[in-house]
C-alpha cells in the first residue's frame, strides 16, 4: 500500500495528433484537497477523467490506492480491464462533473439513491434513508422529491455531489463544478466542497476558482500545453515571484478571485 | 349507380374474421418489431464497429427496398431456399423484420439523443452496461421515440392490408372478395379506408394517452 490516494505515473493522453497530456507524473496525497488549475485546452479535465477512467491514457498507469485503474499489466503488456474489474477500481472514486448530468426522469432523491438500490441490491426505503442523509448533507433534505429541471443549478450541482457521496468513497473528483454556474450560486457549491474537505475528504479539484484553490487547497497543480509544469502548495505557488507562465494565467483571471492571492 | 353499403355489410363475420387477421398480424408484428429493432440498435451501439458495420447492411437493403418486393421476395422466393411459409406466419415475419429496420433506427436517433454525461454518471457510481440501458437509456430516450414509433406502427398498419398480395386472409383481402363477389367494389374500398382510418384514430388515441403518462414520469 502506498501513502498516496491516486498515483499517476507517466502518463501520457492524446487525441489523434493532438497530444493533450505529456509524461504527468503527480501524486495525490490522501486526506487532501489537490487542485488542477491551468488555461483552457491545458488537459487538466483531460487527466481528472483518466483519474476515472472515462478518457483513456496512451501510456503510463493510474493507480487508485495502490490499484490499478483501467488497464492492468499483464503477461502480454497491458490490457483493459474487464467490466467488473473496472467498477471495483472505480468504486473508490465519486465523480461530480461540470454539467452536473443528474438523470432528468428521476428526483433528486432517485439520483442520490438509484446507486445503492442497483450496485449495493439495497431495499428502496434503506436506499432512499442514506440518501436523504446525503442530501441532507448538502442541505437538500426539503428538496428531495424534485427532479433536476425544477431545482436551480447550484442545487442541481449539490444533488450531484451527494449521488456521488451515496456510495461512500474515500476519493471524490471534481470536474470544474462550478463553471456552469451563475456566480451567484458557485458560493453555495463551494461551502459544500469546503465542509467535505474539512472533514478530511481526498479530493481532486479541476478549477477556475483561483481563490478556492488558495483558500482550500493543500496542493495546486499547473497545467499548460498537457504538461504539468509544477506543483506545489498554494502559498509557494502563489508567493511571489511567480511562475511567469502562471502569472500570465492569473492575469486573466483577476476579476475571478484571484486577487485574493496578490 | 348508386352505392350499396349493405351487401358489403351483410357478410359482417367474414369481414370481422378478416379485421381480427389484420390486427392480430398487427400487433404481434408492431412489438415483434420493435423488440428486434431494440436488440438491432443495441447491438449496434455497444457492439463494436465490425457489428454496427455487419447490421448497418441488412438495415440499409430493409429500408431501401419496397415491402411489396419483400414479401414477394419472403413467400414466393423463400421456397426456393427451403423456406416454406404459410401466407399468415409469412406476413407476421415480413412485418416483423421490415418494421425493425424502422424501429432500429428510431432507437439509434434515442440513443444518441441521451447527453454521453449521463452515462458516464452512471459508469461512475458503478452501473454495469445492462443496468445503464435499462435504467438510464431506455427511460431517458422513451419520450423522445414515442411519437416515432407510433407513427411507425400507424405505418405498419396500412402495410399489412399489401399482405393480401400474399394470400394472407386480412381485412383487405376479405372485403375485396366480398366486393368482387357482390359487385360491389368501390363500397368494398370505402369500408376498407374507413376501418383502416378507424384503427388508425384509436391508435394514436391510445399513443397520445401514453405520451402523457410518460411525460408526467419524465420531467425534461
Amino acid at each position: 500500500m502506498t501513502d498516496s490516494a491516486i498515483s499517476i505515473k507517466n502518463v501520457s493522453k492524446q487525441f489523434g495528433d493532438t497530444v493533450v497530456l505529456r509524461d504527468i507524473n503527480l501524486e495525490v496525497p490522501k486526506g487532501q484537497v489537490s487542485c488542477l488549475i491551468g488555461p483552457s485546452g491545458s488537459g487538466k479535465s483531460t487527466l481528472l477523467r483518466c483519474m476515472a477512467f472515462l478518457e483513456q491514457a496512451n501510456a503510463g498507469t493510474i493507480l487508485i490506492e495502490g490499484e490499478p485503474v483501467g488497464f492492468v499489466d499483464g503477461p502480454n503488456g497491458r490490457r483493459r480491464q474487464t467490466a467488473a474489474e473496472l467498477r471495483r477500481a472505480r468504486s473508490k472514486i465519486g465523480m461530480v462533473f461540470q454539467q452536473f448530468n443528474l438523470w432528468p426522469h428521476m428526483t433528486a432523491l432517485g439520483n442520490v439513491s438509484a446507486s445503492l438500490r442497483r450496485v449495493r441490491k439495497m431495499s428502496k426505503a434503506e436506499a432512499e434513508a442514506i440518501a436523504m442523509r446525503q442530501l441532507e448533507k448538502v442541505d437538500l433534505k426539503e428538496r428531495a422529491h424534485h427532479y433536476p429541471s425544477q431545482l436551480s443549478g447550484g442545487q442541481q450541482q449539490r444533488v450531484a455531489i451527494a449521488r456521488a457521496l451515496a456510495l461512500d468513497p474515500t476519493i471524490m473528483l471534481f470536474d470544474e463544478p462550478t463553471s456552469a454556474l451563475d456566480p451567484e450560486l458557485t458560493g453555495e457549491v463551494l461551502n459544500v466542497m469546503r465542509t467535505l474537505a474539512d472533514e478530511g475528504m481526498t479530493m481532486v479539484v479541476v478549477t477556475h476558482e483561483i481563490g478556492f484553490a488558495a483558500s482550500v487547497g493543500n496542493k495546486v497543480c499547473f497545467l499548460d500545453h498537457g504538461k504539468l509544469l509544477f506543483h506545489d502548495t498554494p502559498e509557494k505557488v502563489f508567493a511571489a515571484p511567480r511562475n511567469p507562465r502562471l502569472e500570465q494565467f492569473l492575469d486573466t483571471y483577476l476579476d475571478r478571485g484571484a486577487f485574493l492571492v496578490q | 349507380m348508386s352505392f350499396d353499403f349493405a351487401v358489403i355489410l351483410a357478410k359482417g363475420p367474414q369481414i370481422l374474421s378478416g379485421l381480427g387477421v389484420t390486427v392480430l398480424i398487427w400487433l404481434a408484428g408492431t412489438a415483434l418489431a420493435v423488440a428486434l429493432g431494440f436488440v438491432v440498435a443495441t447491438a449496434r451501439r455497444f457492439g463494436g464497429p465490425l457489428i454496427n458495420l455487419v447490421l448497418m447492411v441488412p438495415v440499409e437493403v430493409l429500408r431501401g427496398t419496397p415491402f411489396l418486393i419483400q414479401i414477394f421476395l419472403l413467400y414466393f422466393g423463400g421456397p426456393y431456399i427451403g423456406l416454406r411459409l404459410d401466407p399468415i406466419t409469412a406476413g407476421l415475419l415480413g412485418i416483423s423484420v421490415y418494421g425493425a429496420a424502422y424501429y432500429s433506427e428510431i432507437f439509434r436517433a434515442g440513443y444518441q439523443s441521451v447527453p454521453p454525461g449521463h452515462v458516464e454518471a452512471a459508469e461512475c457510481v458503478g452501473f454495469s452496461r445492462l443496468q445503464t440501458i435499462l435504467f438510464i437509456l431506455l427511460p431517458e430516450m422513451a419520450l423522445l421515440v414515442l411519437p416515432p414509433s407510433m407513427n411507425m406502427a400507424i405505418i405498419l398498419l396500412k402495410d399489412t392490408a399489401l399482405l393480401s398480395l400474399i394470400t394472407v386472409p386480412e381485412m383487405t383481402m376479405t372485403v375485396s372478395a366480398i366486393g368482387s363477389q357482390q359487385y360491389a367494389f368501390v363500397e368494398s374500398i370505402v369500408v376498407l379506408a374507413l376501418v383502416y382510418w378507424a384503427l388508425v384514430e384509436l391508435a394514436n388515441w391510445l399513443g397520445r394517452i401514453t405520451e402523457r403518462k410518460i411525460a408526467k414520469l419524465s420531467v425534461t
